[in-house]
C-alpha cells in the first residue's frame, strides 16, 4: 500500500531524455495528479539495456552500481518504459549474483520499480484520468512492458476514460515492431519489414493515432509509417493520459 | 549438411525479396498460432502441465546416466540393442554396419531431425543405399534436394506449384499431363510411389519423440502413418536418437505428450502415436526381426552443467518457431543449418560452434514470444544473451558494434559528461529536424533511414528542461 503522498524517484529513460522530453513531463504530471511528489534523480543516465543486451556484463554493471546509487531512497521508482523498467525489475538482481551487498540493493530496487501507467493503475488504483483526446487511438503492446510486467490492461483502461477518445484493437498488438533496441541497426533489414507488417497493420485499423508505452517502439513505427506517407499521428500514451499533446506528434515539425 | 549460418545476413536479404517463401510464411504464421491458441484455451491445466513438464525434464537431466543405462538394460531385455555414438561419424558409421548387415539397398526414413543433424542422407547415398523419405514434407524436399525450413512441417516454406514442379520432374514414369491441381491429387501420387518403397525397404529408420527408461521403449508421433509403416514392414528397424530425449516413465511420457501435439498443431494428439518396446515377439503378426537405437550424443554431455542445459528440455514441437516474428520474416533456411528459429539459435552455436553460427543468437528482438509460448518452459531470450556474452568477451562481436557500445558506456557512467554530450546532440539534431521533424537520411543510421523516418529530437534534453524549469521562479 502507498503511503499518503508516496515520494517517487523518476526514472525518464536515455530516449525520453534525448529525443522526447515531453514524456516525462507528461508523467511528472501523471503521477502528481495521483498524488505523488515526483524527484528526478540528477546523475541518471541509461539502465545500461544496450550493453546489457550486447552481451557486456561489465559495462552494464556498472552503469546499473550508477542507477541503484542514484535512486536510493525513493518509495517507488517510476519509468516511462516497459523495456528500461524491465531491466531494473527483471535484470537488476541477476547482474549481482556474485556481490551480495550490490545484490541486496538491487532487489530492493527492483521491488519498487515500475513501468508508469502500470503504476498508476495497480499501485495508485488510479481508475480514470481528466483529458480530452478527439481520435480514434490503436495501440501497441511493447515486448518487455508485456511479457516481462504484465502491461496489457492497464493502458487500455485509462484511455478508455479519455474523453473523445475512441479505442480500436490493433489485432497483431502483441506482435513484435522490430525495434529490438541494437537489433534494428543489427539486423536492419529484419527490423524494417517487421516493422512494415506493423505500420501495414496499424494502417487497416483506420485509426488515426498510434499510441504505445516505449519511445524506442513508438520511434520504429513512427518512422515507417511516415516513409509511407501515413497520416497517422504517433505518440506516448502518456501524452494522451497527460492531456499534453500540444507538442507534435513524433516525426512531425513543431507548428509555428 | 553444411552450415550456412555465418552468411545469415545474405540469406536474409535473398528471404525477405522472395515472393513465394513470403507467400508461404505469411500462411504459415497465422494457422498454426490460431490453432495452438484453440487448443490450449480448451485445456485448463495447461500451464500446470508446463510446470511439470519442466519438472521431468529436468529430473531427467540431472540423473542421465542412471536412466540411460536403465534404459539400455530394458532394451536388451526386450530383445533389442543399443548403441553409443558419441559423434555425428560414429553415429553414421553404425547405422552403415547395421544396413550391410542386411545387405540394405532401400532405406525407409520416417522423419527425424538427428538424421539431418548427422546428415545421413547424403552418406547413405555415397554407399550406394538409397535413402527414402516418407513424410510426405520430407520426401517433397528430398525431390528437390533441399534441407528443412522448419521441424515440424519441413516443407512449409513452399507454395503448391514448387510441389507439382518437384512431381513433375521427378515422377517421370507418370503422364506429364496427368491432372495435379487438386492437394488430394498430389497426395494420391505421393501415397503410390512411396507405397512400392515401403514394401521393398529392408532398413526402416525413424526418430523417437521420448524413450523410455522403465521399458526400453521408443515412441513417435505422426500424422500420416508413415512411421508405422516404416519401422513394421522391414526386416530391421533402426532408431535414431539424442540422449536427451529420454523420460523415465510412461506416465512421465503421456504428460509431456498433452503438451506436444497441441503446442506444434494445435492437435490434441497427433494421429498416430506409436511405441516400439523391441523386435517383433513370437505371437505378433508383424514387426521387425530387428530393434536397434542408436543412441547419439554430438555434444549433448557439453552442454550439461552450462547455463545452456535447459535447452536439453526441449521436445521439438516448433512453437517458438510459429511464434517468432524473426522466423515468420525469414523462413527456416536462413538459419543456415538443421534448426531454425529460436530454439536453433540457442542450439546451433552449441553444435557447431558460436563462430561460426554468431549471427543466429544475434538476431533476436528479444520480444520474449518464444519463451512464453514454449511448452517446456525453457528461458530461449536468456541463453541467446549468454552467447552474446560468450561472443563478447571473445571479441567475436563486429568491431563497429564493440566501439559504439564501449562509446555510449563510457559517457553512461559519467551522468556530467553525459549530460554535455547528449545536450549537444539533442540541441544539434533538433535544429537541424525542426523544419521536417523527421530525417529521411542520417549519416551512421543508414541501416535505419533505408526504409524509414528518423524522427527528430524536441531540441534540449529532458533532464536540462527540467532543470531550467526548477530554476525559473
Amino acid at each position: 500500500m502507498p503511503s499518503a503522498t508516496p515520494r517517487v524517484g523518476l526514472f525518464v529513460t536515455c530516449l525520453v531524455d534525448l529525443m522526447r522530453p515531453s514524456v516525462g513531463f507528461a508523467a511528472i504530471r501523471l503521477l502528481e495528479n495521483a498524488g505523488c511528489r515526483v524527484e528526478v534523480p540528477e546523475t541518471q543516465t541509461c539502465c545500461g539495456q544496450p550493453a546489457y543486451n550486447s552481451g557486456d556484463r561489465k559495462d552494464t554493471r556498472d552503469i546499473a552500481r550508477g542507477v541503484i546509487e542514484a535512486f536510493q531512497g525513493f518509495e517507488y521508482v517510476v519509468v516511462p518504459s516497459g523495456s528500461c523498467a524491465g531491466m531494473i525489475h527483471e535484470h537488476y538482481p541477476a547482474l549481482f549474483a556474485d556481490e551480495p551487498e550490490t545484490l541486496a540493493k538491487a532487489k530492493a530496487l527492483a521491488a519498487k520499480t515500475h513501468e508508469l501507467v502500470s503504476f498508476l493503475v495497480d499501485v495508485m488504483e488510479v481508475d480514470r484520468v481528466f483529458a480530452t483526446y478527439e481520435g480514434t487511438v490503436t495501440y501497441h503492446d511493447s515486448c518487455s512492458g508485456l511479457r516481462e510486467l504484465k502491461v496489457k490492461e492497464q493502458p487500455r483502461k485509462l484511455l478508455a476514460t479519455v474523453e473523445g477518445l475512441g479505442l480500436k484493437e490493433l489485432p497483431t498488438a502483441e506482435i513484435c515492431c522490430g525495434f529490438g533496441g541494437t537489433f534494428c541497426v543489427k539486423y536492419p533489414d529484419i527490423s524494417e519489414r517487421m516493422a512494415k507488417e506493423k505500420a501495414d497493420d496499424v494502417t487497416a485499423t483506420g485509426a488515426d493515432t498510434l499510441l504505445a508505452g516505449d519511445l524506442g517502439c513508438l520511434m520504429n513505427m513512427a518512422g515507417k509509417l511516415q516513409r509511407q506517407g501515413s497520416p497517422v499521428r504517433v505518440r506516448h500514451v502518456a501524452e494522451v493520459l497527460a492531456g499534453m499533446t500540444d507538442s507534435a506528434p513524433i516525426g512531425e515539425p513543431e507548428k509555428r | 549438411m553444411q552450415a550456412t549460418s555465418h552468411a545469415f545476413k545474405d540469406n536474409v536479404r535473398k528471404a525477405i525479396v522472395d515472393p513465394g517463401l513470403q507467400k508461404a510464411l505469411g500462411m504459415m504464421k497465422t494457422g498454426f498460432q490460431a490453432r495452438r491458441l484453440a487448443a490450449i484455451q480448451k485445456l485448463p491445466e495447461f500451464e500446470e502441465l508446463r510446470e511439470k513438464g519442466r519438472e521431468i525434464k529436468n529430473h531427467v537431466l540431472e540423473n542421465l546416466d542412471f536412466y540411460l543405462e536403465r534404459f539400455e538394460r530394458k532394451v536388451t531385455e526386450a530383445g533389442g540393442h543399443v548403441h553409443w555414438c558419441r559423434t555425428a561419424e560414429e553415429a553414421r558409421e553404425t547405422i552403415l554396419e547395421l544396413c550391410r548387415k542386411r545387405n540394405a539397398k532401400t532405406v525407409t526414413k520416417g522423419k527425424s531431425m538427428i538424421a539431418e543433424e548427422i546428415a545421413l542422407n547424403d552418406f547413405l547415398e555415397e554407399k550406394g543405399i538409397e535413402p527414402v523419405e516418407t513424410d510426405l514434407g520430407e520426401y517433397i524436399i528430398q525431390l528437390r534436394r533441399e534441407p528443412p525450413s522448419h521441424i515440424i512441417a519441413p516443407a512449409v516454406h513452399l507454395n503448391k506449384e514448387d510441389v507439382i514442379e518437384a512431381f513433375h520432374k521427378s515422377h517421370t514414369h507418370l503422364d506429364p499431363n496427368r491432372p495435379m491441381e487438386e492437394p488430394t491429387q498430389l497426395l494420391d501420387e505421393a501415397r503410390t510411389v512411396l507405397r512400392p518403397k515401403f514394401l521393398e525397404a529392408d532398413v526402416g529408420i525413424t526418430g523417437a519423440n521420448f524413450m523410455i527408461a522403465e521399458t526400453g521403449s521408443t515412441i513417435i508421433v505422426t500424422n500420416e502413418g508413415n512411421g508405422d509403416l516404416t519401422q513394421i514392414l522391414p526386416k530391421m528397424h533402426i532408431v535414431l536418437a539424442s540422449l536427451e530425449k529420454l523420460v523415465p516413465t510412461f506416465e512421465d511420457a503421456a504428460t509431456i505428450l498433452r503438451l506436444l501435439a497441441r503446442s506444434a498443431t494445435g492437435q490434441e494428439f497427433s494421429v498416430y502415436t506409436t511405441v516400439s518396446t523391441g523386435p517383433k515377439r513370437a505371437a505378433d503378426l508383424d514387426g521387425p526381426e530387428e530393434f536397434h537405437v542408436v543412441l547419439l550424443d554430438n555434444g549433448r554431455t557439453n552442454i550439461l552443467g552450462t547455463e545452456f542445459q535447459d535447452m536439453l528440455r526441449c521436445i521439438r514441437c516448433s512453437a517458438c518457431l510459429n511464434h517468432c516474428p524473426v522466423y515468420a520474416t525469414v523462413g527456416g533456411h536462413a538459419y543456415g543449418w538443421v534448426y531454425p528459429g529460436p530454439m536453433g539459435s540457442v542450439l546451433t552455436p552449441t553444435l557447431i560452434g558460436i563462430d561460426k553460427a554468431g549471427h543466429l543468437p544475434n538476431a533476436s528482438t528479444f520480444c520474449g514470444r518464444c519463451e512464453s509460448v514454449c511448452p517446456m518452459k525453457i528461458p530461449l531470450p536468456k541463453m541467446m544473451r549468454h552467447w552474446r556474452e560468450r561472443e563478447f568477451e571473445r571479441h567475436l562481436s563486429p568491431a563497429s558494434v564493440r566501439t559504439g557500445l564501449a562509446f555510449w558506456a563510457w559517457f553512461a557512467k559519467r551522468p556530467r559528461l553525459y549530460r554535455l554530450a547528449t545536450g549537444i546532440a539533442s540541441r544539434l539534431l533538433g535544429l537541424l529536424g525542426r523544419a521536417h521533424g523527421r530525417y529521411s537520411w542520417l549519416p551512421l543510421a543508414s541501416g535505419w533511414t533505408k526504409g524509414r523516418d528518423f524522427p527528430a529530437p524536441q531540441g534540449g534534453t529532458f533532464m536540462s528542461r527540467y532543470a531550467a524549469q526548477r530554476k525559473a521562479p
